[in-house]
């Protein structure tokens, strides 16, 4: 598409602007196109495909055991929960199960990495309506928790951490400690974090009443995750669907009713929360044992179908493995949540003021290589 | 309901339907003609209600594709598989359900854009992920691309 060909300015007098691809709020490159009456959005455009990878492409050349952590990349705040997803799916076609170890370590790590990538978003969502510090103090305690990935799964961002059948390896000596640690930790800092943002007036103008979606069309567009919970729809997999021992763990799914940006901020606040029970439930009696279930070297998944669900940071995303007997999958789909998240954007958007735009993006939580692959 | 249930009620209103088995889901395969009609029943009959469509793709089969449907009923804590065969190849298409489930909008834009597979009645069909310009479906099985290595 050329962008200077179109014109600027429609017949009816709307003003045409593109935002991104390169735009600080976009968060990566999206490029949204937006007319305006005014300021007021009146239609919007998403076009996407800027870091498209054909991670589905890929994945037919690649072995079961290697296609996982193509995966890491995609929603890469959320990379331990995506190859997880895929490691389940593959576990689903070998009939084999993780031992209590291996699932309790990932429940772990995927709690982790959900708590992480909350408190990311909730310094971006601050720097995106003009408060600077929340980043900082955000980054303070992520830091923490990337430090423990490090020494854990030698890497900060992309654990490649799952295999088929358990993980890699044990956890690190340090690691229960460490984590014990930073729960405490953060549990004060939870206090903190209400006192600079939540209660801000400035904030709350401009988060309550904006971005409203009902949860007739949250179902309907496919949205889930928190932007989904913050209408009061339950969908979150870890209840509906439960995998790795979710079913045995206590912890709550927060539900708000108001579907505005506010709703969807404190639905993510509660549920940092949430994660950080779930660690401490988990990190006092992580189970004795192996940490990965015995299988071949080379693995072949019989023919047929399988689909596995897991709950990310951002929503539901889902593995869809068809095999015909060999050694590479046939065709791998990810139904990644950032793509059916995505589309309900404009829904949220008409009506509301440019400067909105950048608030309903941000609780949405959008994460681009997720939604190109 | 059970998937038992479900079944028996599917083949009594739409007796043309397959019913797989194996599969971890019940899974139905319906011919292109009985397709929308399926699809309309099993999200607005109140004893179904699939109102959640969770993923929606195609499968590149060489001979035919297959559109494949994840719905999850809210009701029924159910998840089906809905699947259509399109035995054109070089030309496929099918019906929209953008009109039943707003999210398979980008889904169904997807699909044209690696696959080819045009979705008649669709309100916006365009490429999604790939340049307008492109040429040929990248999914398919066929596809070849002059960077492409064999191995």
């Amino acid at each position: 598409m050329n962008l200077l060909e179109e014109n600027t300015v429609t017949e009816d007098g709307q003003f045409v602007i593109n935002i991104g691809p390169q735009h600080p709020s976009t968060h990566g490159v999206l490029h949204l196109k937006a007319w305006l009456d005014g300021e007021t959005i009146q239609k919007l455009q998403p076009h996407l495909g800027y870091i498209h990878r054909s991670i589905e492409k890929m994945s037919e050349r690649l072995s079961y055991r290697n296609f996982i952590y193509a995966t890491s990349r995609m929603d890469y705040l959320s990379a331990h929960i995506n190859n997880q997803a895929c490691a389940l799916a593959v576990e689903k076609g070998l009939q084999i199960q993780a031992p209590p170890r291996a699932q309790a370590i990932r429940v772990l790590l995927a709690e982790l990495t959900r708590l992480s990538s909350h408190q990311l978003w909730w310094g971006c969502t601050g720097l995106d309506l003009g408060a600077v510090t929340p980043f900082f103090y955000a980054f303070r305690e992520r830091e923490a928790i990337m430090d423990i990935m490090e020494e854990t799964c030698g890497a900060r961002l992309t654990q490649n951490f799952c295999v088929p059948g358990g993980v890699m390896y044990d956890v690190h000596p340090n690691f229960v400690s460490r984590v014990r640690d930073i729960i405490k930790q953060v549990r004060e800092k939870f206090k903190e974090y209400d006192e600079i943002l939540t209660g801000n007036v400035i904030f709350e103008n401009r988060t309550k009443g904006v971005g409203y979606i009902s949860a007739e069309d949250v179902i309907s567009y496919g949205v889930t995750g928190p932007a989904a919970r913050g209408s009061g729809v339950s969908c979150d997999v870890r209840k509906w669907f439960p995998y790795d021992g979710y079913e045995q763990l206590d912890f709550n799914e927060i539900l708000a009713d108001g579907g505005d940006c506010y709703a969807r901020y404190m639905v993510r606040m509660e549920e940092m929360k949430q994660s950080a029970n779930i660690i401490e439930q988990l990190i006092d009696n992580l189970p004795e044992g192996d940490f990965q279930a015995k299988s071949k070297t080379l693995l072949k998944l019989p023919k047929g179908e399988f689909y596995q669900r897991v709950e990310t940071a951002r929503g539901e995303l889902g593995v869809y493995i068809v095999s015909e007997g060999g050694a590479t999958p046939y065709r791998i789909k990810y139904r990644s949540p950032n793509f059916s998240n995505l589309s309900a954007l404009e829904e949220m958007t008409i009506g509301s003021k440019i400067g909105d735009l950048m608030a309903i993006m941000s609780t949405l939580d959008l994460v681009i290589p997720d939604i190109d692959r | 309901m059970t998937a038992e249930e479900l079944k028996s009620a599917i083949l009594e209103q739409f007796p043309g339907i397959t019913i797989g088995e194996g599969g971890e889901f019940p899974e139905l395969l319906v011919a292109p003609d009985q397709f929308k009609p399926l699809m309309s029943k099993l999200r607005f009959d109140k004893t179904y209600v699939f109102d959640f469509l969770s993923c929606l793709t195609c499968v590149d089969w060489k001979t035919h594709l297959t559109m494949v449907y994840h719905l999850v009923s809210r009701k029924h804590r159910m998840t089906i598989v809905v699947k259509c065969q399109l035995a054109d190849v070089a030309q496929p298409e099918t019906d929209t359900v953008s009109d039943i489930w707003k999210t398979a909008n980008f889904h169904e834009r997807e699909v044209y854009d690696l696959f080819g597979v045009r979705f008649n009645g669709h309100p916006d069909l365009r490429r999604i992920l790939l340049d307008e310009n492109w040429e040929g479906y990248p999914l398919r099985k066929n596809y070849k691309d002059e960077n492409m290595i064999e191995l």
